[in-house]
């Protein structure tokens, strides 16, 4: 079997999503951890810091080059497995069967990893790209060098309801999303040990709940003046 | 439970042919007995149609005990109906109540084109199977049954597995019509044994090849197909395929 057919096969196209999936999850423990140091409440100095560390470092900018292969294949390829699928039954049914046997988000994976490809495009703009390309304002702490005020960036950016919202429903798009694919990633890659699949349904539920709450509390935290 | 009988009102979808664009068509039937199989209620219906001259509702059915895989109904947005681990044949009558409207649809994927009524073309299936369902075995005298020990919790699984009888009601529930619980439960039948091991890399590989090749969709995980099967067929045959496919797929030589 040539690795084409592998990876076009609809197998392997699942295998593809799985382990993106399962690197992409790995990207959320790195970024809700760094983030986190926002509340801190020493004025953003460990958050700027951590920031910097992340985007100074030759090797995570290395990582990111991964990072970003990663997003780009799992969002084509979803949604081209999204579309192919949806032409597989040309005439539906009279009486949809609806949630009888199947959660509605494991059914709306492309409807919400759109929310959430919509959000990654606004988050972006608002922060990737200032960090990395356009000028923003520096802070100075005592080791004496630069570093970007990401923090104040995060205040001013989230003291506009909108992006509060936003990031919000982001977020509980995300958790779904997760909710699904956490444990449906492990499936794709063929785990069918009932001890480690009671294992991960239960670790996905927790990492689903915990990863998007902390994340949407950022801006929430910031919005409402919680850390200074 | 008590004897009863109902007055209902069928909505069924009527098709010439493979071309005909087809439509519901509503009938109403009186005195159905609450013991009768949701088959005998169409054989009832049958007859009235032909001693009125006209054309019988199609339908597919062959054992009418539940282990042959022919009967295959969308009844009231499921397939084979309200009860679970049940086939259309073995639907009962009780399931229902006097004054009901029940819609019957045909199993709806493009891989399984409607030939008339309630019949599908699923031989889509029957090419999955020839792809690589089998073990090969040279002829002669018949080896003895217990020659080759098979340990039993396997043979439990494999047997499990073994119990798809190829109804479609899977592809039918899946909102991507894909066939993956059937193509797993076949796999994983013969993966799990001694016996399917020479043929073990090639056959999933082939198999998927021509599921593929039928236009079904792919597995997204949904669990539909689980919740519908009249056999149970767990998803867990699902991940064992994506396991083999995988093993065989990475480690091949060319």
């Amino acid at each position: 079997m040539k690795w084409s057919e592998f990876f076009t096969s609809s197998v392997g196209k699942k295998f593809v999503m799985g382990l993106t999936g399962i690197f992409l999850i790995l990207f959320l423990v790195v970024h809700v951890g760094i983030n986190a140091c926002m509340w801190a409440m020493d004025g953003g100095e460990m958050f700027n810091k951590a920031a910097h560390f992340m985007g100074a470092t030759v090797v995570i900018r290395i990582l990111e080059v991964g990072l970003f292969v990663g997003f780009f294949i799992h969002i084509i390829q979803g949604l081209v497995l999204t579309f192919q699928n949806r032409k597989k039954r040309s005439i539906g049914y009279q009486v949809p069967m609806g949630n009888a046997g199947s959660k509605w988000y494991s059914r709306s994976m492309g409807l919400l990893g759109t929310i959430v490809l919509i959000f990654l495009i606004i988050h972006w703009k608002q922060f990737w790209i200032p960090s990395r390309f356009t000028d923003m304002s520096e802070a100075t702490y005592e080791s004496g060098v630069p570093v970007h005020d990401l923090f104040g960036l995060m205040k001013d950016t989230f003291s506009q309801l909108w992006v509060v919202i936003l990031y919000v429903v982001a977020c509980i798009s995300l958790a779904y999303h997760l909710l699904h694919g956490f444990q449906s990633a492990w499936r794709s890659l063929g785990l069918s040990n009932n001890r480690y699949l009671h294992l991960i349904n239960a670790v996905g539920v927790g990492f689903s709940i915990i990863v998007p709450l902390a994340f949407a509390m950022m801006p929430i935290s910031m919005y409402f003046d919680w850390v200074q | 439970m008590e004897h009863y009988t109902m007055n209902l009102t069928l909505k069924v979808w009527r098709q010439k042919n493979k071309k005909d664009r087809g439509g519901f068509e509503t009938y109403s039937v009186s005195d159905i007995s609450s013991e009768m199989s949701f088959l005998e209620m169409f054989d009832v219906l049958n007859e009235r149609l032909v001693t009125e001259g006209k054309d019988p509702i199609s339908f597919d059915h062959d054992c009418r005990e539940g282990i042959c895989g022919m009967c295959s109904m969308y009844i009231n947005g499921r397939p084979h109906g309200p009860w679970e681990g049940t086939t259309t044949c073995q639907l009962h009558m009780r399931a229902f109540k006097d004054g009901d409207t029940i819609v019957v649809e045909p199993w709806r994927a493009n891989a399984f084109p409607v030939i008339k009524d309630l019949v599908v073309d699923r031989s889509a299936f029957d090419r999955i199977i020839q792809a690589g369902g089998y073990i090969s075995v040279n002829t002669g005298n018949a080896v003895d049954a217990n020659s080759i020990p098979v340990e039993k919790d396997k043979a439990d699984t494999a047997f499990a597995s073994a119990a798809c009888i190829g109804c479609g009601a899977c592809v039918a529930a899946c909102k991507n019509a894909s066939a993956l619980l059937f193509v797993s439960a076949k796999v994983s039948h013969l993966a799990l044994l001694p016996q399917g091991g020479p043929e073990r890399k090639t056959r999933v590989t082939a198999m998927v090849a021509q599921m593929d090749k039928e236009g079904f969709g792919s597995c997204t995980a949904t669990g539909a197909c689980e919740a519908v099967c009249p056999k149970e067929i767990s998803i867990s045959n699902i991940a064992r395929l994506n396991a083999e496919y995988g093993v065989s797929g990475l480690s091949s030589d060319k």
